[in-house]
C-alpha cells in the first residue's frame, strides 16, 4: 500500500524554492517578490545543498543574477513574459553559449557551443533564469545518472537512492529546490522516469512538438525536449513556451500549439472521457507498492467521472528490444562526429587512426560504447535486415496498438515505472536490468505519441508515478487529466525533507 | 600479343560512368550558407549544420532537389512519388558529421538514358538513377615553417549540394565514355544544373570498367577508377586500364575486383583498395529528414523548366537553318551561344543568311572569345549586336573586310555599325572617293593595267583588291570593280 501521505517527507512552505512556478509568477506579478529575490533563494539553496546531491554539473550563477535583473526591468515594463524570471534548470545535453555543454562527457569536457539550442533561445526570449546545466547520464544513456563521466545525482528523497535517468539532474533538481523548472530529454523514458523516481511531473510530447535544434542527439527519431515541474500546470507553462515548429528542425511538426495553461482551467469533472488501461503493463517484477498506488490512482481517476475502460497493447513487450536495436542504430551514427578534430577532447597521436581510437576510448564511457558496438552492429552488413529492418516493422506495430487504442479512449494510463527509485550502485553491473526500468516510458517513443508523469503517492517512502499516455499532439487532454488528478490528491504539495 | 586491333575483336570492354555534379544553387544542401566558396577564406562559410556541431540538424535545399528532378526529366528517368534520405556511414576528417547524407534505397530519380555522339553515330546509354547528396570538405596538406607536416581542414565546402548520376554499364570504349561525359556536362551545363567544370571539381567522374571476351555472356571482374580530373583523362585513364586488362586476361591472369586510383603524370592506375576492404557503410534512412513526397504539381514545375535539349536543338538548328551536322553541333555546344544564334537570325527563312551567321559566330566571335579568354557560354556580342553587324553586311554598309577590323573594337553594348562610324570604317557610298583611289591604282601598277588591256582580263582582280587596301577595306568590291572597269575601258579608248 501507498505510505499514508503525512508520513513522507514535508508540506510545502512559502519559501520561492516551494512555490510553484504559476504561484511565483503571481507573486512577481504582484511584486510581491523580484526575480532578483528568488534567483538569490535558488542560488543559496542550490550552494547549500548541491555539493551533497549534486543536481549541476554548470551553476550559471552570473548568467542567472544577470537575466534576474533583466527580468526585473521587463516587469516594471510590464512587458513579462509566462517565464519571464523563473529560474530554470537545463540538461546537459542543450546548448547554451555561456555555459559549457558536455552531455557529461569527457569527450565535451569543456566545450562551449557557438550558438544556442531553439528552447534555449525561446526560454531566453521569454526571460527565464538559467540557474545552470544539470546532471545526466552520458549522451543521455541511461536510467540513473551513474553513466555521468563526472558523478551521479542523489534523489532527494533520499540521497542513497538514484534520481533516475537519463535527465535526473533538473528532475532532482525540481524535486529538492534547486530549480522551479527544468527541461529535459526523453528518448526512452528519461523525463518520465526520473520524473517518477523524484516524485515531480514531467512532461514527453508528442515526436515533433518541440525543436530538437541544439540538443545533443542520441536517438534523433526518439529524442524529444520536455519540462520538469512541480506541478501539471507548470509543466503545461513550460511546454507552451518550447512548442512549435522550428525551420531549424525539419523534424518539428507544423502542428498548432493551442494554449496548454488555459485548457487546465475549470472543474475537476472527467465524466465523458474515456481512459483506457492496457493489461501488458502488469509485469512481472513490478513493485507492489507501485502497483497499489497506481491502481488507487485509476481508481481516483473514475471517482472523478472518467470511463475506466480495458484496451490492448500486444506488442508492448517486444518494444525494450527494439528499442534497443534502434536507438543504437541512430546514436552509432550520431556520435560519429565527436573525433577528436573539431572539438572537445582530442588524443592527439602518431596516426589519424590512433588520434581516432584514443580521442574516442578515453572519451567515451563504457555504456556509452556499448551502444555504438551494439548499433553499428546492428546496422552492419548482413545484420541490417535482420536488426535494424525488422525493428522498425515492430515499431510500426507498436504505433498501431496505439492507434487503435486510441480510436477507443482518449488517454491510456499506466505505472511510469515498475519500481521505485532503486539504491544507487544496485543496478550498475547489470545493464539489462538497468534497462528494464524503461519498460513502460519506452512505448511512447517507439509510437512519437506523448506521455505525462504524475506523482501517485508513495511506496517505502519513495516517490510512485501515474503515466498518462495521449494521442499524437494532444498533450492537452493528458496535461487535463493530470492536472484534474494532482488537484484531486495532494501528492504534489509534498517536498522532500532536505535541510 | 596481338595488336590492339586485333584485341578489339577478342574483347569487349564495358564502362559504366559515376558523375558527381555541384549544383548551381545559392546555398548548401542541408543549411543557409553559401555554396560559392570557390575563393573564399578557409572555414568562413560555415555554421553549425555544415560545421557538424553537436546539436545540429539538416534542413533540406528545395532547390537541390528541383535541379535533380530537373536532370532526371532531362535524362528521361521516372521520378518516383516518394523518395528519403539515408546517412551514409564513413570516419574521415573532412566529413565533420561522420556520416554524409545521401540516398540509397530510394533516390530522387530512377531509370532513363542520355543520348549522345560518338564516332559520327548517334548513341544512347542507359542511367541508373540521379539522386542527391552533400561533398564533404577538403583536407589542405603543408608543412608548417618548423618544418612538420600538417593536414588542415576547410569545411566551406561541407555540406555543398552534390548529385550523382550513376550510368548504365552501357558503355563499350574509352572515346564512347568521353562522348558520354561531355554530352552528360553539355545536358547539365543546358538546364543550369551545374557549371560542369570539371577542373574547378564541380564535375567528377569515378569509372567502373571490366574487360570481357566477346560473347561471354558474363561481365568481367569490375575495376572502380577514381582520381580522373578531365575528360583527357578519363579516356586515357580508361585505355590504360582496358590494356591492363587484356593483357591479364591473355597471360591467363584473373583481375581482381577493386579500386584504382589513377596517376596523371605517370599515366597509369594503382591499386587503392581490394574488395575485401570495401567500406561497409551502414547506410540507414536518415531520421532528422522526414521523408520527401514529390507530387505530380512539383515535377510539373520543374518539367515547366525544362528547355530545348542539345540533341533536339542540334537536329532542328540543323533541319530548320540548313546546316550541316558539325555546324550545328558547334553552334549548339553552349546554350547561350545557341541562344545568340536563333535570336540574330531570326525565324528560319533564308539560309544563306543563316550560314553566314554561323560563320561568323563559329569563327570571328569565337575566336576572339578565345583570345579574349571569355567563357565558352560568353560571346563577345550579345544577339542584338550580332543582329546589327549581319544586317550591315547584308545591306553593303559594311565590308566583311572591314567588320573583321571593327568586331575586337566594338565596346560593351555598341551597335557595331555605331563602332564602324566611330573608325570611320563604313562602306564608301561616295562614287568621287572609290573613283581617286581607282586613279591612284592605275596609275601605281602599269604593268597589271597592261596585262589587262593585253587581254589579260584577270589581271583586274589585283587591281580591285589593291584599290580596297588604299579605301581601308571600305570600298565594297563590286562597286570597284564596276568603277575599274569603266577607268580601264575608257583610257583605252
Amino acid at each position: 500500500m501507498a505510505t499514508a501521505l503525512d508520513a513522507v517527507g514535508r508540506p510545502a512552505t512559502d519559501a520561492p524554492t516551494d512555490l510553484s512556478a504559476a504561484e511565483l509568477r503571481r507573486r512577481l506579478d504582484a511584486r510581491e517578490l523580484s526575480a532578483a529575490e528568488v534567483t538569490e533563494a535558488y542560488l543559496a539553496r542550490i550552494a547549500a545543498l548541491d555539493p551533497d546531491l549534486r543536481c549541476y554539473i554548470t551553476v550559471m550563477a552570473d548568467v542567472a543574477r544577470a537575466q534576474a535583473a533583466a527580468a526585473d526591468d521587463r516587469i516594471a515594463r510590464g512587458e513579462a513574459g509566462p517565464l519571464t524570471g523563473i529560474p530554470v534548470a537545463l540538461k546537459d545535453n542543450l546548448c547554451t553559449t555561456d555555459a559549457d555543454t558536455t552531455a557529461a562527457s569527457n569527450i565535451l569536457r569543456g566545450f562551449r557551443s557557438p550558438y544556442d539550442a531553439t528552447v534555449v533561445t525561446r526560454l531566453r526570449g521569454g526571460g527565464a533564469v538559467f540557474l545552470g546545466k544539470a546532471n545526466t547520464d552520458e549522451f543521455a544513456m541511461g536510467s540513473s545518472t551513474e553513466n555521468s563521466a563526472f558523478f551521479t545525482t542523489r534523489n532527494p528523497w533520499h540521497t542513497g537512492r538514484v534520481p533516475g535517468g537519463s535527465s535526473g539532474g533538473p528532475a532532482a533538481a525540481v524535486a529538492a529546490g534547486e530549480a522551479a523548472l527544468g527541461l529535459g530529454s526523453d528518448t526512452g523514458g528519461s523525463i518520465r522516469q526520473p520524473a517518477g523516481f523524484c516524485g515531480v511531473v514531467g512532461l514527453k510530447p508528442t515526436y515533433g512538438r518541440v525543436s530538437r535544434y541544439g540538443l545533443l542527439a542520441f536517438a534523433s527519431s526518439l529524442d524529444q525536449i520536455g519540462p520538469f515541474a512541480r506541478t501539471v500546470a507548470d509543466a503545461a507553462l513550460l511546454l507552451g513556451a518550447i512548442a512549435g515548429q522550428d525551420p531549424m528542425d525539419a523534424t518539428s511538426a507544423p502542428e498548432p500549439v493551442p494554449d496548454f495553461a488555459a485548457a487546465l482551467a475549470g472543474d475537476a469533472d472527467l465524466r465523458g472521457v474515456r481512459i483506457g488501461v492496457a493489461a501488458e503493463y502488469d509485469v512481472d517484477g513490478m513493485e507492489a507498492g507501485v502497483k497499489a498506488a497506481v491502481d488507487a490512482a485509476v481508481g481516483r481517476l473514475a471517482d472523478l467521472g472518467a470511463e475506466i475502460v480495458p484496451v490492448r497493447l500486444p506488442h508492448t513487450k517486444y518494444a525494450l528490444a527494439t528499442y534497443y536495436i534502434t536507438a543504437p542504430a541512430e546514436a552509432s551514427a550520431n556520435l560519429s562526429r565527436y573525433d577528436g578534430v573539431k572539438y572537445g577532447l582530442s588524443v592527439e597521436s602518431e596516426t589519424l587512426r590512433e588520434t581516432y581510437e584514443r580521442t574516442r576510448g578515453e572519451g567515451f564511457g563504457a555504456e556509452v560504447k556499448r551502444r555504438i558496438m551494439l548499433g553499428t552492429y546492428a546496422l552492419s552488413s548482413g545484420y541490417y535486415d535482420a536488426y535494424y529492418v525488422k525493428a522498425q516493422k515492430v515499431r510500426t506495430l507498436i504505433k498501431r496498438d496505439f492507434d487503435q487504442a486510441f480510436a477507443r479512449v482518449d488517454a491510456i494510463v499506466a505505472p511510469t515505472s515498475p519500481t521505485v527509485a532503486f539504491p544507487i550502485g544496485a543496478r550498475t553491473d547489470d545493464p539489462y536490468q538497468m534497462y528494464l526500468s524503461d519498460v513502460f516510458t519506452i512505448p511512447a517513443n517507439m509510437a512519437g505519441i506523448p506521455g505525462l508523469a504524475v506523482p501517485c503517492g508513495f511506496a517505502d517512502g519513495l516517490p510512485v508515478s501515474l503515466q498518462i499516455l495521449g494521442k499524437p499532439f494532444d498533450e492537452a487532454t493528458i496535461l487535463r487529466l493530470g492536472h484534474a488528478y494532482e488537484q484531486s490528491e495532494g501528492w504534489t504539495d509534498r517536498r522532500p525533507d532536505l535541510p | 600479343m596481338p595488336a590492339p586491333n586485333d584485341l578489339l575483336s577478342v574483347f569487349e570492354t564495358v564502362i559504366g560512368l559515376e558523375v558527381h555534379a555541384q549544383l548551381l544553387t545559392k546555398s548548401k544542401m542541408y543549411c543557409g550558407c553559401s555554396a560559392a566558396y570557390a575563393d573564399a577564406e578557409p572555414n568562413t562559410h560555415v555554421c553549425p549544420v555544415c560545421l557538424g556541431l553537436p546539436g545540429a540538424l539538416p534542413v533540406l535545399n528545395r532547390a537541390a532537389i528541383e535541379y535533380c528532378l530537373l536532370t532526371g526529366l532531362a535524362l528521361d528517368a521516372e521520378i518516383p512519388p516518394a523518395c528519403k534520405l539515408d546517412r551514409k556511414n564513413y570516419v574521415y576528417p573532412d566529413l565533420p558529421k561522420g556520416y554524409q547524407i545521401s540516398q540509397y534505397d530510394l533516390p530522387l530519380c530512377v531509370g532513363g538514358w542520355l543520348r549522345f555522339s560518338s564516332g559520327g553515330e548517334e548513341r544512347r546509354a542507359g542511367i541508373t538513377r540521379v539522386h542527391v547528396e552533400e561533398d564533404t570538405g577538403r583536407l589542405v596538406h603543408r608543412v608548417d615553417p618548423g618544418g612538420a607536416e600538417e593536414s588542415l581542414v576547410d569545411l566551406n565546402r561541407s555540406g555543398v549540394p552534390l548529385m550523382e548520376i550513376v550510368g548504365e554499364p552501357d558503355l563499350r570504349s574509352p572515346e564512347e565514355a568521353r562522348d558520354y561525359l561531355i554530352a552528360l556536362r553539355q545536358v547539365l551545363r543546358y538546364i543550369g544544373a551545374s557549371t560542369g567544370s570539371m577542373e574547378d571539381g564541380a564535375f567528377r567522374c569515378d569509372a567502373n570498367v571490366s574487360v570481357r571476351r566477346i560473347g561471354d555472356p558474363e561481365f568481367g571482374a569490375k575495376v572502380e577508377i577514381k582520381n580522373m580530373n578531365s575528360f583527357r583523362a578519363v579516356e586515357r585513364a580508361l585505355r590504360f586500364e582496358q590494356e591492363r586488362q587484356q593483357a591479364a586476361l591473355l597471360a591467363g591472369e584473373t583481375v581482381a575486383q577493386e579500386t584504382r586510383g589513377w596517376i596523371e603524370d605517370r599515366g597509369i592506375t594503382v591499386p587503392q583498395r581490394t574488395k575485401e576492404q570495401a567500406h561497409d557503410y551502414r547506410y540507414f534512412p536518415e531520421p532528422d529528414l522526414p521523408p520527401l513526397a514529390v507530387d505530380e504539381s512539383m515535377v510539373a514545375g520543374v518539367r515547366a523548366r525544362l528547355p530545348e535539349l542539345p540533341a533536339t536543338r542540334r537536329s532542328r538548328i540543323a533541319a530548320d537553318y540548313g546546316l550541316g551536322p558539325n555546324e550545328a553541333a558547334l553552334l549548339t555546344e553552349e546554350r547561350a551561344v545557341a541562344d545568340v544564334f536563333e535570336a540574330a537570325v531570326g525565324p528560319p527563312g533564308d539560309a544563306a543568311s543563316a550560314r553566314v551567321a554561323a560563320n561568323w559566330i563559329m569563327n570571328d566571335l569565337v575566336g576572339l572569345q578565345r583570345q579574349r579568354g571569355l567563357p565558352p557560354e560568353t560571346l563577345p556580342l550579345d544577339a542584338d549586336q550580332l543582329r546589327d553587324l549581319l544586317a550591315a553586311l547584308a545591306a553593303g554598309e559594311l565590308t566583311a573586310r572591314a567588320a573583321k577590323e571593327v568586331l575586337p573594337q566594338i565596346t560593351r553594348g555598341e551597335r557595331p555599325r555605331d563602332a564602324a562610324r566611330r573608325l570611320n570604317l563604313l562602306s564608301l557610298d561616295d562614287d568621287a572617293a572609290v573613283r581617286a583611289a581607282v586613279d591612284e591604282t592605275v596609275a601605281a601598277f602599269p604593268a597589271a593595267v597592261a596585262d589587262y588591256r593585253g587581254g589579260k582580263t584577270a589581271a583586274i582582280g589585283r587591281l580591285i583588291g589593291e584599290t580596297i587596301k588604299r579605301t581601308g577595306g571600305r570600298a565594297r568590291p563590286e562597286t570597284v570593280r564596276a568603277v575599274m572597269e569603266d577607268v580601264l575601258r575608257k583610257d583605252n579608248g
